[in-house]
């Protein structure tokens, strides 16, 4: 992609931000579409309707919550402290966002491949950490001091599992690069590392359970670090009004907004790149078969985001069905189960793969 | 000037400035963001070195772990919902000296070294060297750092659990 237009307009710069302006618009069409199909999904659940006036099937509800967000008035409390509250919206978003920097949408479509990609994705999210203690600092209010303070340690804590269980599929691997780790997944679901990967013995058999306890434990972790429920002590709106959003309106909303539902996609993307194959498709190409060579990267592309999709849709599913955790049983979950299994599962991985 | 150059600079003013605002800002809380800055400068000048694993584990390890114990520490340690955390300076002469010094020490370090200067290629990335150098060279050193660290947390447990009693 970036070599694409590099070729085209041969400067840096513009291909360098052509190249960033598709990870910006999925982010965009994720926030607008995923703020539709969190509530339409919540109504199913709920024996509701759901939005359905603006537009068919209420499309256009988030368009007009847009525009109307748009128009609203800035306001802000007195005694808040104005530069970092201003800041903090930016922080965390730059922190979500940063994240798509490394993943690939398709063999062509990526920002950069560089060799420390998962690790760098891993990294990043601790700006997101710092601009959550910004956010709820800053607003003086006791709600949102204690809302950040509740996200800062589940997101610190929760890094450990989601770590381990990575560090388990690096030594699998042998690579750090996303980009690698979806092309070694070939075209076809039974060689995703959910099913041992694409190297046929023995070996792939034996994994295979480990394989699926590594998914679970990553994806119970990674959704506690986007602050969802069943997690989502944070924010919990029944004892902390909105945590460390609180006293934020308007546009600076948005953007927290923005970041939640950015960060859903970029998980959901890890962990289908790490377990589903990344942008291989599960059934072979259309382009293989009828021998048309530029179709491939959309089919990957088409692929990959179906696959974000659907992650985030068991993440909405899990949020209407599941009650809240307590704070110390949110700890006990990681420290006490996931922590213990995502090593013994690292070990057992480990010798495996030496096998 | 190329980007690189550019680049260079950006992250140079970056750190520089951020840094400078830590120690001159009167607030702590100010002087733990503005950290954040200073740390997100450096790792874009490790990147620019093409030392782009150093450059993550600086984010992962500064940023992800030291800035928010830091953090925490300064907003649980002071009255926790005021906004006013100032700090005062004193000592000023002892202190400009002691650093007179040692940035003397540090930049006559820089002139008067024999660097060894060596034309070769960028390796395209530093983690493979890395991890062979890390259990072949420093072997011992390695271990002997993980068996440290374990002892600092077994310390940390151990003090947090006595409080209780």
């Amino acid at each position: 992609m970036y070599q694409y237009f590099y070729e085209l307009t041969g400067s840096v710069i513009i291909s360098t931000l052509i190249t960033a302006v598709f990870p910006l618009v999925n982010v965009l069409l994720v926030a607008l579409l995923g703020v539709y199909l969190e509530r339409k999904v919540s109504a199913w659940m709920q024996d509701r309707v759901g939005p359905n006036r603006a537009g068919p099937f209420g499309l256009f509800q988030t368009v007009a919550d847009f525009i109307k967000m748009l128009q609203k008035e800035d306001a802000t409390a007195l005694d808040i402290d104005k530069k970092l509250y201003n800041i903090a919206p930016v922080l965390v978003f730059a922190g979500s966002f940063a994240v798509y920097a490394v993943i690939p949408f398709s063999s062509k479509l990526i920002g950069s491949e560089i060799e420390v990609g998962l690790f760098y994705a891993l990294a990043v999210s601790s700006f997101v950490v710092a601009g959550i203690l910004m956010a709820g600092w800053s607003s003086n209010n006791k709600y949102s001091l204690l809302g950040a303070m509740r996200s800062a340690a589940q997101i610190v804590s929760y890094e450990i599992p989601t770590a381990l269980v990575v560090l388990a599929m690096v030594m699998f691997l042998g690579t750090l690069s996303l980009s690698k780790i979806s092309e070694m997944q070939t075209a076809y679901f039974w060689n995703w590392n959910i099913l041992g990967g694409a190297e046929f013995g023995l070996v792939k058999f034996l994994l295979i359970p480990f394989m699926v306890v590594g998914f679970v434990i990553i994806f119970i972790s990674t959704l506690a670090e986007v602050n969802r429920t069943p997690f989502d002590i944070p924010e919990a709106e029944s004892e902390l009004v909105a945590g460390y959003f609180t006293e934020y309106c308007g546009m600076k909303w948005a953007m927290f907004m923005l970041s939640e539902y950015g960060n859903m996609f970029a998980v959901s993307a890890i962990v289908s790149i790490l377990f589903f194959g990344g942008y291989q498709s599960p059934f072979g190409y259309l382009g293989n078969t009828l021998g048309i060579e530029w179709l491939i990267p959309y089919e990957q592309a088409f692929w990959f985001i179906l696959k974000g999709w659907f992650f985030i849709f068991v993440q909405m599913w899990l949020r209407w069905t599941l009650p809240r955790l307590r704070v110390d049983q949110l700890m006990t979950v990681c420290w006490k189960y996931l922590i213990p299994y995502a090593f013994v599962n690292l070990i057992i991985i480990g010798i495996i793969t030496l096998l | 000037m190329n980007y690189y150059d550019i680049l260079f600079y950006l992250f140079a003013i970056i750190t520089l400035v951020s840094a400078g605002f830590v120690v001159t800002t009167r607030n702590v809380i100010y002087s733990a963001f503005f950290l954040l800055f200073t740390f997100f400068g450096v790792a874009g000048i490790y990147v620019l070195l093409a030392a782009d694993f150093i450059a993550v584990v600086q984010i992962m390890v500064y940023v992800g772990g030291i800035l928010i114990l830091l953090l925490f520490g300064v907003m649980l340690t002071n009255k926790i919902t005021n906004v006013d955390i100032r700090t005062g300076t004193g000592n000023l002469l002892p202190a400009s000296i002691a650093v007179g010094l040692l940035m003397g020490a540090l930049v006559s370090v820089m002139i008067y070294t024999g660097w060894k200067v060596q034309p070769g290629e960028v390796p395209d990335t530093s983690i493979k060297q890395l991890g062979a150098l890390l259990i072949t060279d420093y072997l011992l050193i390695f271990e002997l750092l993980g068996i440290l660290l374990l002892i600092a947390l077994i310390g940390a447990a151990s003090i947090a659990r006595r409080d209780k009693e």
